[in-house]
């Protein structure tokens, strides 16, 4: 088996009494898009920070290439990092920018400028390239940023948050720029961001963190299909989280009572509960259905219509249950226009039972 | 309308108005400078360049810009120096200490001078310094070096504190980082506070009085020369230094500012 390309062992990272990152322990392998994601303050930006060197674990250790890399100062790695403040030095051009990094690693100055000048053309931004940074419009800053770092030929490439300071459009673009760039280098990027749209279009792995714990690492896929806990099903969003206690127990199915009635999902990786425990399990949005007669099977919840947001050719209708909590459901607009959803009285939520994914006790 | 026009008006005869308070001053002086007659009357008399006649032919008044300007050179440069310095460490580091190590650092400008220049003259006597070109400096550095730290702070507050750790995380350990990005971003504070610390130098009379003994610098050979009577000559001298002291600041203030609308 090769060895992964970035290991976490047991890091944890204190600032004073503030425990950034607590006890994270996962692997890296050779050229994965691997997005850490997570609300502000959960630790993923001192968790990108440390990979570069610019802080170091309190606890734990961090090994590359199985190299442990605690006490390499961050000038001698090979991590360059997009910023989310891009950092461009403003007293450079485009094109010196770029070239700074080779600088410092002692390239003569002709092939610095051949390459600096190489790579702003593979950006697109060749033209701009003797241009003062104040001049330039944010991608094509976020472009010279992403030459800046990549002109070294590192097997890693770090970013924080690169495409937060971007307008929507710009945003799908850059996206596409990125992965096309990442598979094409074939180099390892790291993705450090607080938006799930981001990290989903383009990573091959998600981890997620919350207070300086991960909470799941997985495909993007994984992480929206069968969130591991109650923080990444909230995280995730478009989740119908429902709870109550537990009356009945087999081998891999579990029976939650609730305000919202009796349902019975399977367990899957979890442990199974003891009865009279408090648990929960998550209806995605997009798996539940519903009806304006009471459906014969599966899971059904009566409830009323509160309100919908129509985005284009995907409906969110918000529902209100007896006992005053809200559901959503996503259905296809052609699929809502045949129903009569306005005139009815009562709307029953509905979802096959395979589709209840149990997401532990508390 | 009209009584807008009208307080604009009032307002821009008060704004003239403080200009001449200020400048009138220092205006007459220039013209007496090349005025022919001995003491300052109106009507004038004919224009004469007499009295920078005299001004150059003094070798005392040559020694006293000789080290007026060694004095603010080696001030401008070593009060830049420190204040980069503090201002430097002030902006990289976080310490218990530091509202004490601020307060200390900016102290010197709110002592009233006599006193500062009293106790500089004290010190360097016990010290057996006293009466040099070097004592001169050292106070002015003092004096100076405050307005030089204020300044580079000031640019170095408007950097993305993100800049620093890019250069290392491009390669750059702390000193390239430091030549390559910290100085080169402070370039404009840098040659502004060089200038201002310089005029200030130049200008500065009590401390030069108190400790240059024998070595007087241009302000202070300004004062002896009218002691006891009245001569046109300061006129003169007075219109150099203004010159100097407004070359230098004006620069300070273009460097700072076209910086700024650059950055905009």
């Amino acid at each position: 088996m090769v060895a992964p390309l970035v290991e976490f062992r047991s890091v944890v990272k204190r600032f004073d009494d503030f425990v950034a990152v607590e006890d994270v322990n996962f692997t890296i392998d050779a050229g994965e898009f691997v997005a850490i994601m997570g609300p502000s303050g959960c630790g993923k930006t001192t968790t990108l920070r440390m990979l570069a060197g610019l802080e170091a674990p309190s606890e734990g250790e961090i090994l590359m290439d199985g190299r442990v890399m605690n006490d390499v100062p961050a000038h001698e790695r090979d991590t360059p990092l997009v910023w989310q403040s891009l950092a461009l030095f403003p007293f450079l051009t485009a094109r010196e920018n770029v070239e700074f990094g080779l600088q410092m690693r002692g390239v003569g100055a002709a092939e610095c400028r051949r390459r600096a000048l190489e790579w702003l053309d593979r950006m697109e931004i060749l033209e701009f390239a003797d241009r003062d940074i104040s001049s330039l419009s944010g991608g094509q800053k976020q472009r010279v940023a992403l030459a800046r770092s990549l002109v070294i030929e590192p097997r890693i490439l770090l970013l924080d948050e690169p495409l937060s300071a971007l307008d929507a459009n710009l945003v799908i673009r850059m996206q596409s720029v990125l992965t096309r760039l990442q598979r094409e280098l074939g180099i390892t990027f790291v993705y450090v961001t607080h938006s799930q749209s981001e990290a989903f279009a383009m990573a091959d792995r998600v981890v997620i963190m919350s207070r300086g714990h991960i909470s799941q690492i997985g495909s993007p896929k994984d992480i929206y299909r069968a969130p591991a806990n109650r923080f990444v099903a909230e995280f995730v969003g478009r989740n119908n989280i429902i709870s109550g206690t537990v009356t009945k127990t087999t081998a891999k199915t579990v029976t939650i009572e609730g305000s919202l009635g009796s349902f019975t999902v399977q367990t899957g990786r979890h442990d199974a509960p003891r009865k009279g425990d408090l648990a929960r399990f998550v209806v995605a949005a997009d798996l539940a259905q519903v009806a304006v007669k009471q459906p014969k099977s599966g899971s059904v919840i009566p409830c009323t219509l509160i309100s919908e947001e129509f985005i284009g050719s995907v409906v969110t209708l918000f529902l209100e249950a007896a006992d005053g909590s809200e559901l959503k459901v996503q259905l296809q607009e052609r699929e809502l226009s045949k129903m009569d959803l306005k005139s009815a009285t009562t709307i029953y939520l509905n979802w096959a039972d395979e589709h209840g994914h149990y997401i532990g006790v508390d | 309308m009209t009584d807008n026009r009208t307080l604009r008006w009032l307002l821009f005869g008060y704004l003239a108005l403080v200009f001449v308070f200020i400048f009138a001053p220092i205006l007459f002086s220039v013209i007496f400078s090349f005025n022919s007659d001995r003491f300052p009357t109106i009507p004038l008399g004919n224009f004469t360049l007499k009295w920078y006649q005299t001004v150059w032919n003094d070798p005392d008044v040559w020694e006293a810009a000789r080290t007026s300007l060694t004095v603010s050179l080696s001030t401008a440069t070593i009060a830049t120096a420190l204040g980069f310095a503090t201002a430097y460490t002030d902006y990289r580091y976080s310490f218990r200490l530091k509202p004490i190590y601020l307060g200390l650092i900016l102290l010197p400008p709110t002592i009233p001078l006599i006193i500062m220049a009293l106790a500089m003259l004290a010190w360097f006597a016990k010290l057996g310094i006293s009466g040099q070109v070097m004592s001169i400096i050292i106070a002015h550095s003092v004096l100076t070096a405050p307005f030089a730290m204020a300044i580079i702070r000031l640019r170095l507050s408007q950097m993305d504190p993100s800049l620093e750790a890019a250069a290392w995380n491009l390669g750059a350990n702390e000193w390239s980082a430091m030549r390559r990005v910290i100085v080169p971003f402070c370039k404009p504070a840098i040659i502004s506070s060089f200038c201002l610390t310089a005029a200030v130098s130049f200008d500065e009379f009590a401390i030069s009085w108190f400790v240059s003994g024998l070595n007087k610098t241009i302000p202070v050979i300004i004062l002896e020369i009218v002691t006891g009577n009245i001569d046109p000559q300061v006129n003169a001298i007075g219109s150099f230094v203004f010159l100097v002291s407004m070359t230098l600041v004006i620069i300070a203030q273009v460097v700072l500012m076209t910086r700024r609308k650059k950055e905009n």
